[in-house]
């Protein structure tokens, strides 16, 4: 890498803290409970919209985890999202009525309150619709993970989307609140990914599964990114650069290895196809707030319309995470 | 008699609390030292909290830096303590804050006290030993090292080039033969005392302080010079990753835990609850005299290395993306790939399927869509037939396919209309077996109405193409396993070739085959070479046709259209 171009990723990722640094103003705290963060605790941020049917489940999920507190950014919800999380305890949430898609889909949002609460913290970057799954999560907690990351030097964490959906029509079952979705989401695709490289930021990118499959078989370039980076070891100086896609510096951006090793990773259960989905892909095809003009829920909409089937023979029931670690999802690396 | 077990804490002191009790409870008297980046006033809440014990002691604090001398002097001064405190301890172990007995300590004691004069210590020369860290195995004896490892890698790994170039070395005291080993060891009050009180200790010392991570030498080699019987093996079990570092036991290690008959572990997460409240209550029973047999731990603990150094061949994922030639395995197994059979052969696919057990696909990489075994629209994993997502990445779809397919053969039909430069992928990666009949893609061209003027522009292109393909397989960077025939010599002896192919697949070896595939009519295919020639295009990939097969030999029944008949 020349100079030129390590300076150039740091001009940009001065722009995006600095971004983040004049987005704060769109944050009005409904409830600061910051102060009850502990010195090791692991933290997750989350930015939402009408989530409020699945916060529930979310909440007991990663508390039962091991995650200590939980930082939101709610994008003025009007299901009364904001008044459950203010109720509970380890929850602190922000309000803003601003555009998400001006905000770069909520990034500059994060990146501003992992800056300002994150340093110094493993945080967990996730949305209300993804279940972070990582080896061994049934037996160890999640700190067991973050401590195990620390002895070993490493400071960022893969976790790869896996795109989980029903067996027959998505509004077959309807989802109730509490109700763990992957009771009704249950099946996967589980080797149908395409894996390229990002030469500039080093990350890789991931596509395929079923979104790929149905949605985007004609142009599968378009289709939706699956890699993600969501566990982080945060220091002030980072930034997110897309999504929780990649960040930088880009050396967080190396989950991967290349001498033909395995690092150890997770997945994030993506439980987007669920009952509350096409409501909600309408609402947003309205609101066009979404990544590249909303083009996903483009291709949503038209294909819904015929009532697609995500689901074929050869989908992947999930079991546990041993069974996305055999199928070569995810990996143990060298964590015994 | 009794052991004396030394101590260095530094984190997660109230774990080592609850371990040290567990030692005093039994008789054994621990002394403990705190590592000096514990602050004071949290140093002098864990001493005094450990004041009403009387068989527990502090030593000197030092500060206990991974791979620096620290740890020696901490570790001697503690022993030091141990000797003069207690008098009637035999044995001392060394242990870390992290460690968690596993067996109760009267069976360490008993089986101490079965060998009396015995030193517990992982010793071995340099030279002996893969461990090393760095690439340093002599030269850490030889070198001096005022850099860290940990936090100045640059100027460590540097200042090692420059003392290589100038060829620097400094000597290694008289009668020293510098053995290394785990820093973990129980040794005997007689070897321990000599270690100590060695007249020539100020020399050993000044050497050793500047020996990089002294702590896995220093008692290793010295231990050499007065022990009477040195067992080179650690009583501690204590498993090492690729890079040196501790693997930690969780409490799902529990039941491993129990059954390696280990005295002590290390390391234990400190908040591994079950680990420590079921080896630290009392346990009933019988005490054994089992020897320690950790076999099953080492090979988990080695898969996992391997997994991290390694991976699994054939596997591309989020956190395993292997640069070119570093793939250990271009993909998950082998598989043959068919060049010209189906064109060739009536029934080609269903024959070679019944006759090998493996999965036989049509053409994978057709213009129009994956044609799959059995027409089926989905593969494993499901991996779509759709021609468009397959030919975004078509090397994936290979390596895909072949991971999802593990465990049963896969065979694919080829063609110069396939997705082009897909042969490249095929050519480099050792596992493919590709067999090819050039020129045959004429046959179906020769078999069709179109217009003569059509077949042969399209005779040009797919002869152009198959001599790129045949190219590559035949280029110095091709690694996998070819056979190329023309179609001519092909035909001369089917059988033959046919044999070598399925016993390469090797489901039914040394068999002979019993039935064989079909050959199409070729009646007619050399007076069709020769017009191609006529109109110009030469046809040259299918060897040397007659133009009259009919005229090598009068046919005994002409009237009807005899099929090539391949016989035993």
């Amino acid at each position: 890498m020349g100079l030129a171009q390590r300076y150039r990723l740091r001009l940009q990722r001065k722009r995006w803290r600095l971004r983040a640094f004049r987005k704060r103003r769109e944050l009005k705290p409904v409830s600061n409970r910051t102060d009850l963060i502990r010195r090791k605790d692991v933290l997750v941020f989350c930015t939402l919209r009408n989530e409020g049917i699945r916060l529930p489940y979310f909440l007991k999920y990663y508390r039962e985890m091991g995650v200590s507190h939980f930082i939101f950014v709610d994008n003025d919800s009007t299901d009364g999202t904001a008044e459950l999380l203010a109720a509970q305890p380890d929850v602190s949430v922000w309000h803003t009525r601003k555009s998400y898609k001006r905000s770069r889909f909520g990034m500059d949002w994060m990146n501003w309150l992992l800056r300002r609460y994150g340093h110094g913290h493993w945080c967990l970057t996730v949305d209300p619709d993804e279940f972070f799954v990582y080896p061994f999560c049934d037996s160890r907690p999640l700190p067991a993970l973050t401590d195990w990351l620390e002895a070993s030097a490493i400071k960022s964490f893969s976790a790869m989307l896996l795109d989980m959906y029903p067996k027959g029509r998505i509004d077959a079952v309807p989802y109730q609140a509490g109700q763990n979705p992957l009771e009704i989401a249950a099946w996967f695709d589980s080797g149908n990914y395409t894996v390229k490289r990002n030469h500039l930021l080093e990350n890789l990118w991931i596509q395929g599964g079923p979104r790929a499959r149905v949605f985007f078989a004609d142009r599968p370039e378009a289709a939706p990114a699956l890699n993600k980076i969501p566990l982080v070891k945060w220091h002030h100086r980072y930034a997110y650069a897309s999504s929780t896609h990649m960040l930088l510096p880009r050396g967080l951006n190396k989950v991967y290895d290349e001498w033909g090793g395995e690092k150890a990773s997770g997945a994030l259960l993506h439980t987007k196809f669920l009952s509350t989905f096409n409501e909600k892909a309408m609402e947003e095809l309205k609101r066009r707030e979404h990544y590249a003009g909303s083009q996903e829920y483009v291709a949503y909409a038209s294909a819904l319309k015929d009532n697609p089937e995500l689901w074929c023979k050869w989908s992947e029931k999930y079991i546990n995470w041993r069974q996305l670690e055999i199928l070569g999802l995810m990996s143990m690396g060298n964590w015994a | 008699m009794s052991i004396g077990i030394v101590m260095l804490a530094h984190t997660a002191l109230h774990r080592a609390e609850q371990v040290a009790r567990h030692w005093t409870k039994a008789g054994c008297p621990v002394v403990i030292h705190v590592d000096q980046v514990v602050p004071k006033k949290r140093f002098r809440i864990f001493a005094e909290r450990l004041a009403d014990d009387p068989l527990i002691r502090f030593s000197r604090r030092h500060h206990c830096d991974w791979g620096t001398w620290g740890l020696v002097a901490a570790s001697q001064d503690a022993s030091q303590l141990m000797l003069s405190e207690f008098e009637d301890v035999s044995h001392v172990y060394l242990t870390s804050g992290a460690c968690l007995p596993l067996r109760p300590v009267q069976e360490l004691v008993d089986y101490l006290k079965a060998r009396p004069r015995t030193d517990h210590i992982e010793s071995a020369t340099t030279a002996d030993v893969p461990w090393t860290i760095g690439g340093l195995d002599e030269e850490r004896f030889t070198m001096r090292f005022p850099f860290s490892w940990r936090r100045n890698r640059y100027l460590f790994d540097h200042f090692v080039e420059l003392q290589r170039k100038i060829g620097y070395s400094r000597k290694i005291p008289d009668g020293l033969t510098p053995h290394m080993g785990s820093q973990w060891w129980c040794l005997t009050r007689q070897t321990l005392a000599s270690i100590l009180e060695d007249p020539k200790r100020k020399i050993y010392d000044r050497y050793f302080r500047h020996v990089w991570i002294p702590d896995e030498s220093y008692f290793q080699t010295l231990t050499r010079l007065y022990s009477t019987n040195v067992v080179s093996r650690s009583l501690t079990l204590s498993k090492f990753d690729f890079q040196g570092k501790p693997h930690i036991f969780y409490d799902d290690h529990l039941q491993l835990l129990r059954r390696s008959d280990c005295f002590v572990a290390r390391k234990i997460w400190h908040n591994a609850d079950r680990l420590y409240t079921t080896f630290l209550s009392p346990k009933p029973g019988q005490l054994s005299l089992q020897e320690p047999n950790p076999g099953k731990i080492d090979r988990i603990f080695a898969k996992a290395v391997d997994r991290r150094t390694r991976g699994r061949p054939g596997l591309y994922m989020q956190s395993r993306h292997p640069n070119e030639d570093w793939e250990n395995g271009v993909t998950a197994a082998k598989y043959s790939v068919f060049q010209g059979f189906t064109e060739l052969f009536t029934d080609f696919e269903p024959w070679l399927s019944q006759v090998t057990g493996a999965r036989v696909h049509g053409h994978l990489f057709a213009p129009d869509r994956a044609h799959f075994a059995d027409g089926q629209s989905f593969m494993n994993g499901a991996l779509s037939d759709n021609a468009t997502l397959r030919d975004y990445d078509p090397k994936m779809f290979l390596t895909n396919l072949l991971w999802n397919t593990r465990g049963e053969r896969q065979c694919f039909q080829l063609g110069p209309k396939s997705t082009r430069h897909v042969m490249w992928d095929i050519a480099k990666d050792p596992n493919a077996q590709v067999s090819v009949i050039s020129g045959a893609w004429a046959i179906p061209l020769f078999q069709s109405n179109r217009s003569f003027a059509d077949l042969r522009r399209e005779a040009a292109q797919l002869q152009k193409i198959e001599t790129e393909m045949l190219d590559s397989l035949r280029s110095p960077y091709s690694k996998c396993r070819r056979r190329i025939w023309t179609m001519a010599e092909f035909i001369e002896s089917p059988m033959e070739a046919i044999q070598v192919i399925v016993d390469e697949i090797g489901f039914q070896p040394n068999r002979r085959l019993t039935e064989a595939p079909r050959i199409v009519d070729l009646t007619g295919f050399g007076q069709f070479l020769q017009n191609l020639k006529n109109q110009g295009m030469h046809p040259y990939l299918m060897g040397d046709f007659p133009a009259d097969p009919i005229a090598q030999g009068p046919a005994p029944d002409a009237l009807r259209p005899r099929p090539y008949l391949v016989k035993d």
